[in-house]
């Protein structure tokens, strides 16, 4: 009998072997498979463990946290979430994170080895730091002063500061409040099907996502284009342009909106927005040279992130001369995001270069110390310096004297330029408004702001709908508050 | 039949030279002083970890666990002064983890506070363990009681069925606000009947019977009565009690023991044979069994069916989420598990918190455990003994095995206690006196011979 319990005891041996061996597996081998199954909801409940770092305007928070107490602990609050969403995005427990929330989450979620002052550290102590904060480039009374320009108004605006590129101001309107999106339930759920359904598309950050037809205000990629190329040597000398203007290769005639463009200079068509004069200047300039143009500012580049990507503005790279026509006025396939729009006046104002747009300044550890500084670089040269100059004048001369003039402000130099885009099958939609400017302190070295304005009010009266009309007041708040900072 | 009930006669063999064993008592109160501050420790631990403070009745907490360790204690000193020294102390250490576990869960239940129903039970323990080290002086006296044994373990296991099932299982009997699972108490009985009906059939069991196939022989129905007999027993607490564990755990236990008596490998390889029929018809054809089944071959399938994960993907995650080292009592999120975490998941809370270390070192415990009690079974000298102590251990063995392989996915997930570490009354209970038993046992098999000098 002595043998069979032997027997017994190494069965049961092998019994504790095989849990040994199979937890093993599990805690060490199938550990990090465990972790990242979507349906294990530690990384989450980590996650939403500790309140999360907030994102900064003019230095003070616009988020901030709550302790709900449930399983997914604190939620996120917005000090004034319509205004900044198109900037903070959202953090939700149920939809995940947009814009700066997700481009930085890293940082504000506590994820971030930068966080750590000591590598490893919260590797060994199975610790998580506390979340970082990420400071935005956003000037809260741009912000609002862009907000409260649009007044609900669909639309958008976007202010850059044209030497370094820092984005003053972001808004797209209608928006939303993103606080209604945090946590989970069904008040959650309900909200996020409420914004998506409405047709008003508020959670559409339309400054960085929606592109547009930039009509009149393209006109000043191409009349840089012209100037580059020496297509035009003097702005002001006649272009012999008849008007209307018969496409070329087709009868259609392209007609003005307003008269005294027969024959115009480049400068009086810039002041005026002929159509006629630039679009033959287009179609001088030739669809190469022009698509090379459009590129130098930006156009057709994929992969624009500020932090958060940039839907891609297009200039169509494969025209006939009729349509490279039509795309050299903002017109056929020229698409452009206001944020892009605001790089082409920040180019003109900044002496011909573009400065990469960025939105995020630095990123802090919970104690003030910077993880990371703003990425400030160059996206190259969109124009000679001197052509940059010509730009200026001809821009200046638009709200001077020309169709910008609401955007004049008092002991400012202004340059701007209208737009009023047509589109829909058959231009039969409500025109787009556009306005896009810079504006400098007189006597001051350094533009201080560049801003592209976008209204697409579907229910204002198609007459009201005008770059000067709608869009140049939008833009002359936003630069005066600007100038104002 | 009359084997059973006459005296039991042993012919001894001439004991070995110098078989008086040491003591060891001031080794068993030294290991449960450590037992006692491991467990005082954890107490404190996770009062600091959840709410930031010392638990209040710590002292209280630490008071009475000391008084039960040192009463178990002095029972063993003056009744089973030969017992083997381990058994004691890891039984104290088991319940001490288990009492920390449930008291650290407790802290996410807030509305279902069983620590203290723990403590009393385990409390209840410690006493049933000292009356039957005081009690029973002699294991022997145990044979007397087969059929009596037998016939109570049978009613134990019949109550449930007329009471309601609880989570899909007939094992428990409420009453008066308490429940019992008479299961847990009805194994040790049979424990006893299986010794002591094989210590005296054993003879009988494996030699007789007419050649069936070379060495396989056919064995006479006066002894393959009783044997199907407890065959059937299994499948009928499967099916009518739908306690796939339970039903395991006899089966396993019956084999075992039928195995250490006779040697006949052609009976397990029957009883095998037997247990894998009736395990695949259960499983194909009860549906509570069969969804235990597809859980096991596929953890995750609720998940991928959009259902979230389900009890064993929930315990599965804790296991991993605990890695190496662990998260720290009261760091982890076992609760998830949800239903049943303080009980069969108990050991998910261990792996998660205490990490891979800590749980295999809780499982080396029970293999200690498991360990001492056969080799009390080795040094003993009568085949009830022997047979006892074997069964007893497999006892400890089979249902750590059982419950541990199934939370951590080995083998399908059956509904058992985590021996001294799951929340429930009756499971601690009974554990503490299968100890009580391998203590006596031990001391039987460590004591040296009458009329012989311990120092000859």
């Amino acid at each position: 009998m002595i043998r069979y319990i032997r027997w017994c005891a190494y069965f049961c041996a092998l019994l504790l072997v095989a849990l040994l061996v199979n937890i093993a597996r599990v805690q060490v081998w199938e550990s990090a498979a465990y972790g990242a199954n979507p349906a294990n909801k530690r990384p989450a409940i980590a996650r939403y463990a500790e309140p999360r770092g907030d994102i900064l305007v003019d230095g003070r928070p616009v988020t901030g946290s709550r302790d709900s107490g449930q399983l997914l602990r604190y939620e996120r609050t917005y000090a004034n979430g319509p205004l900044y969403a198109p900037v903070t995005g959202f953090s939700s427990q149920t939809y995940g994170t947009s814009f700066v929330e997700r481009a930085e989450d890293a940082v504000l979620s506590g994820t971030d080895p930068g966080l750590s002052a000591f590598p490893l550290w919260y590797e060994l102590s199975r610790g998580r730091p506390a979340g970082g904060n990420a400071a935005t480039t956003v000037r809260a009374a741009v912000q609002r002063a862009a907000y409260a320009g649009l007044a609900g108004k669909r639309g958008a605006v976007a202010a850059l500061e044209p030497a370094t590129g820092k984005i003053l101001a972001l808004v797209s309107s209608p928006s939303y409040d993103p606080s209604t999106l945090s946590g989970t339930g069904t008040k959650v759920k309900d909200a996020w099907t409420a914004l998506n359904a409405d047709p008003a598309r508020p959670m559409l950050n339309r400054a960085l996502r929606e592109t547009y037809p930039p009509g009149s205000t393209f006109k000043i990629v191409t009349a840089a284009a012209a100037l580059d190329a020496g297509v035009v040597t003097d702005v002001d000398a006649p272009t012999l342009t008849p008007d209307p203007y018969p496409l070329p290769g087709t009868s259609t005639l392209l007609p003005n909106a307003g008269t005294g463009c027969e024959d115009a200079s480049m400068a009086e068509a810039v002041q005026w927005s002929c159509n006629t004069v630039m679009a033959k200047i287009g179609v001088q300039v030739g669809l190469r040279r022009m698509v090379e143009a459009a590129r130098r500012f930006g156009f057709n580049g994929a992969g624009l992130r500020v932090p958060s990507w940039v839907s891609r503005s297009n200039f169509d790279t494969d025209m006939s001369p009729d349509q490279l026509a039509l795309s050299a006025i903002g017109q056929f396939n020229t698409k452009a995001t206001p944020l892009q729009m605001a790089m082409v006046a920040a180019a003109v104002a900044n002496g011909g270069e573009v400065q990469y747009p960025y939105l995020v300044e630095r990123t802090t550890r919970n104690d003030g110390s910077q993880v990371r500084g703003g990425d400030r670089r160059s996206l190259g040269r969109a124009m000679n310096p001197a052509t940059a100059l010509r730009m200026q004048e001809l821009m200046v001369k638009v709200v001077e004297n020309g169709t910008g003039r609401n955007a004049a402000i008092p002991g400012a130099v202004v340059g701007g330029k209208t737009g009023t885009a047509q589109h829909g099958v058959g231009n039969a939609g409500t025109p787009y408004a556009w306005f896009i400017s810079w504006a400098k302190a007189e006597g001051a070295p350094l533009p201080a702001v560049a801003v592209a304005v976008v209204v697409e009010d579907a229910s204002a009266h198609r007459g009201d709908i005008s770059g000067n009309g709608a869009a140049a007041p939008i833009a002359r708040a936003v630069m005066e508050a600007a100038l104002a900072g | 039949m009359s084997a059973l009930t006459a005296k039991v006669a042993e012919p001894a063999p001439p004991p070995p030279p110098g078989t008086g064993a040491p003591k060891r008592r001031g080794v068993e109160l030294a290991l449960l002083a450590g037992a006692v501050l491991i467990s005082v420790l954890g107490h404190l631990y996770v009062g600091l970890a959840t709410t930031g403070r010392i638990p209040g009745p710590a002292a209280r907490y630490t008071a009475g666990l000391c008084a039960a360790a040192l009463l178990a204690h002095l029972a063993v000193r003056f009744r089973a002064p030969y017992a083997d020294p381990l058994l004691l102390p890891i039984a104290v250490l088991l319940n001490g983890l288990g009492l920390v576990l449930i008291q650290r869960l407790d802290v996410t239940t807030p509305g279902h506070l069983t620590a203290g129903d723990q403590l009393l039970w385990s409390a209840l323990g410690v006493g049933l363990f000292v009356l039957v080290v005081a009690l029973l002086r002699d294991h022997r006296v145990l044979q007397r009681y087969a059929y009596l044994s037998v016939t109570v373990a049978l009613v134990l296991m019949l109550i449930p069925v007329f009471f309601p099932a609880v989570n899909g299982a007939h094992i428990w009997i409420r009453f008066a606000g308490l429940s019992f699972q008479p299961g847990e108490f009805a194994k040790i009985l049979l424990a006893v009947f299986f010794a002591a009906y094989l210590a005296a059939n054993r003879t009988a069991l494996a030699l007789t019977g007419r050649p069936l196939f070379r060495k396989l022989r056919l064995l006479p129905g006066r002894v393959l009565g009783p044997i199907l007999a407890i065959w059937l027993l299994s499948v009928g607490v499967l099916v009518l009690e739908r306690d796939l564990g339970t039903s395991l755990l006899f089966f396993g236990l019956f084999v075992i023991m039928l195995f250490t008596a006779t040697g006949r490998i052609g009976w397990i390889a029957i009883g095998l044979l037997l247990a894998a029929l009736g395990a695949y018809a259960v499983g194909t054809f009860e549906p509570h069994v069969h969804s235990r089944v597809d859980d096991w071959l596929n953890p995750f399938a609720s998940i991928e069916r959009g259902e979230g994960p389900g009890q064993l993907a929930q315990s599965l995650f804790a296991f991993g989420a605990g890695g190496l080292l662990g998260a720290g009592l009261g760091h982890g999120q076992s609760f998830l598990i949800g239903f049943a975490a303080k009980s069969d998941f108990i050991l998910a809370t261990a792996g998660e918190e205490l990490g891979l270390v800590g749980l295999a070192a809780i499982l080396l415990l029970y293999g200690l455990l498991v360990a001492r009690g056969f080799r009390a079974g080795l040094a003993l000298r009568d085949p009830f003994g022997r047979l006892l102590a074997t069964g007893l251990a497999s006892i400890v063995a089979l249902q750590v095995f059982v419950i541990a392989g199934g939370v951590t996915g080995l083998i399908p997930l059956t509904g058992m206690a985590m021996p001294f570490l799951a929340q429930g009354g009756s499971s601690v209970v009974t554990n503490w006196i299968i100890v009580a038993l391998l203590v006596r046992l031990s001391d039987s098999a460590r004591r040296p011979r009458p009329g012989k000098d311990p120092a000859e």
